[in-house]
């Protein structure tokens, strides 16, 4: 799909009636096409280049790419620095918040300093625990939790106005996301946390790795009972275990984060065990876009990034769409 | 500690009883406590709040008490203290995350929410922590709010 006005890199799309940014993610999204997007983990290192090495591997496959902030507790490059980066030659990063590293003075002002850089989609996170990382010795924040950020964000969008209540300018036009983690328990506040969400901002959700496709199901029907499919575009969370021996070590090490035994034996049996965590995140896929209320897929594929294009073009979801990247028009023109 | 606070979640309805009938009388206490001075009386009810919600909750004394809506679970010992909810990390046997010895609070929060009789408070977006408030007296602060609200009923 092409925009009749896309924009010079850098620069910022005119937002539509009815839409809350300028960012493609949500034309994506609010026009009813299958949006895919994707998870860019940040290097260790102060070199622009691999940046756009990373970014570059999933051109023309995902209209939005998470630019993780301290995921897992680990140390890389700031989230603001990837967007800003990443904005630069006009891509669309999700820029990820959490709350565990910074407080609400220093957020709200990331929110500014992230949507000038022309950031249209956040992502707010509560943040996994400093015990999860590579610095457990580290002071948690947790000034704010992911709901109350969502509201804060939203009130400086909507009303042009910090938390103190001291106005803005020029408020900051962002797609607000939020996390959903259907596979963790108590299994029936889930949909309820699902609907605070929205109720303080959430505008889409992405979840965590889904293998358990039953259970993903019934969060859904419970959602949709709670009147939320139509007020919110989620993309459950799919990717590529390299084998079964990753998988367990996921399992027992990452929190919040279940695989069912049946995906590790699957796994473990096969002869190319690699090839075969892509083939069943293939099938995932195609068995979650099914799922009503479903609008799109978050690909998680740490490490194995590069596999991405090939998982997606498996799928088939995009049926045909070749999400904007830099120098897609050209290329296009030129086939 | 920890024991004790678990049992009162598995009461919170008694508790909920309780402290309802105990905010009550607290209001039309309101003329008594103005003349004597509400600012007065901060740091000896802080104190006494402090040593019941402790005993009973493992209070941490965040000034502004949110127990009525969080199932009499204190969501202030969450080591994330996420006042909305459980975060994603919560293990498959429903304890913490960061903490793996301990219920998740918030399991615990939605266990006491659903035997209360306001069941649904569990729901609504509780506000950020105002850190100003730590160590000063959610009692007297409800009660001033209640009476205000009294005075001047919010339109809508
Ligand atoms: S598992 Fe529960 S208690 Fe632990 S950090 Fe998460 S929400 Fe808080």
């Amino acid at each position: 799909m092409i925009f009749h006005d896309e924009p010079i890199p850098g620069e910022m799309l005119p937002v539509l009636a009815g839409h809350s940014s300028a960012g493609r993610l949500e034309r994506v999204l609010r026009a009813g096409h299958f949006a895919v997007t994707s998870e860019l983990s940040p290097p260790d290192s102060a070199d622009p280049q691999e940046v756009y090495v990373r970014a570059r591997v999933f051109d023309g496959f995902v209209d939005g790419m998470n630019a993780t902030d301290g995921s897992g507790a680990n140390c890389h490059m700031s989230s603001v620095g990837m967007c800003a980066l990443l904005t630069r030659i006009g891509y669309a990063p999700i820029m990820q918040i959490s709350c565990r590293d910074k407080n609400r003075i220093a957020i709200q002002g990331d929110v500014l300093g992230g949507a000038a850089m022309g950031v249209s989609n956040m992502l707010c996170l509560t943040g996994d625990g400093v015990q999860a990382g590579d610095h457990p010795e580290a002071k948690p924040v947790f000034d704010l939790d992911c709901m109350s950020l969502l509201e804060t964000i939203r009130n400086m969008r909507d009303k042009g106005e910090f938390l103190s209540g001291r106005s803005i300018s020029s408020p900051p036009k962002v797609f607000l996301g939020a996390a959903s983690n259907p596979f963790a328990p108590p299994y029936d506040f889930r949909p309820h946390r699902l609907a605070k969400k929205i109720a303080a901002g959430a505008q889409f959700i992405q979840s965590n790795y889904c293998f358990d496709v039953p259970r993903f199901k019934e969060f859904m029907a419970r959602s949709r009972d709670l009147g939320l499919l139509e007020k919110v575009f989620i993309l459950p969370g799919v990717g590529p275990m390299a084998s079964a021996k990753t998988a367990n070590w996921i399992r027992n090490n990452v929190p919040g984060i279940h695989i069912p035994d049946s995906v590790i034996s699957r796994i473990g049996g096969a002869k190319d065990q690699k090839r075969e965590g892509q083939n069943l995140c293939v099938e995932l896929i195609q068995e979650l876009s099914e799922i009503e209320g479903v609008s799109g897929i978050h690909v998680m594929a740490y490490r194995q990034e590069e596999a991405v294009a090939d998982i997606i073009k498996r799928s088939g979801v995009l049926q045909g769409r070749t999400p904007w990247y830099p120098g897609r028009d050209l290329k296009l023109a030129g086939e | 500690m920890y024991k004790v606070r678990r049992w009162a979640v598995r009461h919170s309805h008694f508790f909920e009883t309780f402290y309802n009938v105990f905010e009550k009388a607290l209001v039309k206490l309101h003329p008594l406590l103005l003349k004597i001075g509400y600012a007065r009386l901060d740091k000896p009810v802080a104190k006494l709040e402090q040593l019941c919600k402790g005993l009973l909750f493992d209070c941490k004394m965040c000034g502004q008490c949110a127990l009525s809506d969080t199932g009499m679970s204190c969501s202030m010992n969450c080591p994330k203290n996420l006042r909305n909810g459980p975060c994603g990390g919560v293990r498959q046997n429903g304890n913490c995350e960061v903490k793996p010895l301990m219920r998740c609070v918030w399991m615990d929060a939605w266990q006491g929410s659903q035997t209360m009789a306001a069941s649904d408070r569990i729901f609504a977006v509780q506000l950020p922590v105002n850190h100003a408030l730590q160590g000063s007296s959610a009692w007297l602060r409800k009660v001033r709010d209640v009476v205000q609200q009294q005075h001047e009923p919010t339109p809508k």
